[in-house]
């Protein structure tokens, strides 16, 4: 743990290549954007408090610098896809936080039209896959986002997050055969926050004493394990697996060390009894990856207290904005529930045309 | 004053009196220990009974479930929870092959007394994945069974049922039920000292002359709203027919009040194409063709994944307003 007072020279990790090629400017858009997640998601628990939003709020707040860091590292060819804890990868790969924040609404200006809600932010323009409910579902489109990706001889990876307790779906285990038997450029990030729902990681997951990644082992797969409160320790780390995948063509679990400060869900009515006050306090105050990355940068005398202050008010205002925004928006209309469901119906082509495709009335 | 719990309470004192009841019984399924269910089903039970009958499992539905059965083929009675019933397609092989078929291919060697049970039902925002109403699914493979409580009493009484049954039941119930309130009368008020509900037998909800509602789950329900707005506004006096299990289906009962009252209509909040209420306007038509003053309505979610914005996720479902019009145009 660094102390307030990091510098460059302290800061592990600070002096691996992809982090020296930072600029000034680079670290403080880090710092924005992982700001920005953090506001966006108080924000919307605000809203959902006062009943404007419905169904699953599962927020990412604590785990920011992960999303942050690791997409960071990402071109034009490498794609993300993770599960319903998703809002803080949907502002990271260059989401608006207006589209998203109306989805959260179910207003038919979000970014799925208000058909998916909180789990299901998508934007295949951003390389971006979603946003998926199903505990591991989404562990096999993964490996295929890779796999098409080396079918169409591009060099690029898939980024496929999920989360501690999600490695025991049996999907996830056949993905993984899959993806190193094939030599599929995905890498499998396990955000490890200690908790699915009320269950440590002790009480649902079996594996060697290195931890949940070393199951790797099994597949013949490379695997790392990384602490996640430092954005260097975090580009670093996924950088070695991004060169494994561009260069080599194969695949990487890496697990990463976070916490999340608020319960599973809005909804989670037992976040303080499963971990204890203490346990939730001391992430807040010591391993805040935001605070860390802020001290950093301070240390490094590339922003000062009140530069900090100013990006955080800044990214409230446009918080409060995209609220504006949702409340504003309309609802989706009525006959948008028959919308999206077929291609071929939605684009009135003969073979949407041909045969009976809906039953309802 | 008769006792009035919740369907969560029945279903808890249903599960608690059958750990009691026999040893055989355990529970498994994620969060249902330790956290006291993700509703709130099994509250307290682990603190009572232990970590031997109380099992909290990884997310790993496949292999939780399939273990179930196997263990069930030596006479342990494994009631497992789905936190969704949605998550049932994760373990679709075990519910759909091996529960279903072990006892067939072996000639009638193997049983498999288990229950699946958990929340089966849209309406709350959840969004497609988690919204999925699969009774008519898991009815379609012979072997299974299917109930689908609709009410407190009904809950207790039939979650005793299928934890006794010797086959494998699925058993489906609503997250916007589990705080529903109703009668469920305590054992020493019940000739046998204890609540048993036959899996099989409907129940007539209420009693009707000029239309017959058939529903089962929480449609039953909206069907009752709506035969209160029928009666009072309309002189038209509708009979529910709360079906409770969809597979066995309750076949007399169905004939029985479609010959009292010459109409009926099917609802439901599965979607349409082969739902529940398709099977059962297929044999009414077989059967009491003649009996019939109308052709037999039915009515069902939209035929559209769930929509998660809540006012138009609204629209999606049955509601009292639908039902009363389409049974104004029969009547
Ligand atoms: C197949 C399936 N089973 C169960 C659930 C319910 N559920 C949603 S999230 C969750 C916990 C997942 O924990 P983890 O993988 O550690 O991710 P985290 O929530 O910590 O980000 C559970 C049990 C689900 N959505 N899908
Ligand atoms: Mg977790």
């Amino acid at each position: 743990m660094a102390s307030k007072t990091a510098n460059q020279s302290t800061v592990p990790f600070a002096d691996a290549p992809i982090n020296q090629s930072l600029t000034a400017g680079d670290k403080i858009e880090l710092l924005r954007q992982m700001v920005r997640i953090r506001r966006f998601e108080q924000t919307s628990l605000k809203h959902y408090h006062n009943d404007s939003i419905g169904g699953f709020l599962h927020l990412y707040i604590g785990q920011e610098s992960v999303a942050v860091g690791s997409i960071s590292l990402l071109g034009e060819n490498d794609h993300v896809i993770t599960a319903y804890r998703d809002h803080g990868h949907a502002l990271a790969v260059g989401m608006g936080m207006n589209e998203c924040m109306a989805e959260l609404f179910g207003k038919a200006t979000g970014c799925s039209k208000g058909k998916g809600g909180s789990m299901h932010y998508f934007a295949p323009d951003k390389n971006y896959w979603g946003g998926h409910g199903i505990v591991g579902g989404q562990t096999p489109l993964g490996a295929g986002l890779a796999f098409g990706v080396k079918y169409k001889g591009l060099k690029g990876c898939c980024l496929c997050y999920l989360g501690d307790g999600a490695i025991n779906q049996g999907a996830f285990h056949e993905a993984l055969n899959l993806a190193s038997l094939w030599s599929l450029p995905v890498i499998y990030i396990i955000e490890n926050n200690g908790y699915s729902m009320g269950t440590s990681q002790a009480r649902s997951s079996a594996f060697p004493k290195e931890g949940l990644a070393a199951r790797a082992e099994g597949y013949n797969m490379d695997w790392d394990k990384i602490d996640g409160v430092s954005l260097y320790e975090i580009r670093a780390g996924v950088q070695k697996a991004v060169e494994r995948a561009h260069e080599h063509c194969r695949p990487t679990i890496i697990e990463i060390l976070t916490y999340r400060h608020k319960g599973h869900s809005v909804a989670d009515a037992n976040a303080e009894k499963y971990r204890t006050k203490e346990e939730i306090q001391e992430y807040m105050n010591k391993h805040d990856p935001i605070e860390f990355w802020k001290n950093t940068l301070i240390g490094e005398g590339v922003i000062s207290e009140d530069d900090y202050k100013a990006i955080n008010k800044e990214a409230g205002a446009e918080a409060d904005a995209a609220a504006e925004f949702a409340i504003k928006s309309p609802y989706p209309d009525e006959s948008a529930i028959f919308d999206d469901i077929y291609w071929e119906v939605d684009n009135n082509t003969e073979a949407g045309r041909t045969g009976r495709h809906f039953f309802h009335g | 004053m008769p006792r009035e719990i919740t369907y969560r309470e029945a279903l808890r004192e249903g599960l608690d009196e059958e750990l009691a009841h026999d040893d055989n019984v355990i529970i498994i399924g994620e969060e249902v220990a330790e956290y006291n269910g993700a509703y709130k089903v099994t509250e307290g039970l682990w603190k009572k009974w232990g970590d031997k009958r109380i099992i909290d499992a990884p997310i790993s539905e496949a292999g939780f479930i399939g273990m179930g059965i196997g263990a069930s083929m030596l006479g342990i009675r494994p009631v497992m929870e789905l936190m969704f019933f949605s998550f049932a397609y994760v373990a679709f092989d075990q519910m759909m092959n091996n529960a279903a078929t072990c006892r067939y291919m072996s000639g009638g060697l193997i049983n498999v007394p288990i229950v699946v049970r958990g929340p089966a039902n849209g309406g709350t925002n959840v969004g497609a994945t988690h919204s999925h109403t699969p009774e008519n699914i898991f009815a379609n493979m012979p072997g299974l069974k299917v109930v689908t409580p609709s009410n407190p009493y009904d809950a207790k009484g039939l979650i005793k049922s299928a934890i006794r049954d010797n086959d494998p039941v699925y058993f489906m119930e609503s997250t916007v039920l589990y705080g529903m309130t109703g009668t469920v009368p305590s054992n020493d008020e019940i000739e046998g000292g204890e609540l048993l509900v036959p899996i099989g037998k409907a129940s007539v909800k209420r009693e009707g002359t000029d239309l017959t509602f058939i529903a089962h789950g929480r449609a039953v329900v909206t069907c009752l709203a709506a035969a209160e707005i029928l009666a009072e506004k309309h002189n038209i006096n509708a009979e529910v027919l709360d079906l409770r299990s969809i597979r066995p289906l309750d076949e007399e009962a169905i004939m029985a009040s479609v010959r009292k009252t010459h109409r009926a209509i099917c609802v439901e909040e599965n979607k349409p194409f082969c739902g529940v209420g398709a099977q059962i306007s297929s044999m009414i038509m077989e059967q009491a063709f003649d009996d019939l003053d109308a052709p037999v309505l039915r009515i069902t979610s939209a035929d559209a994944p769930a929509f998660y914005s809540p006012p138009i996720e609204k629209l999606q479902l049955p509601s009292p307003d639908e039902i009363v019009e389409r049974a104004l145009s029969i009547c």
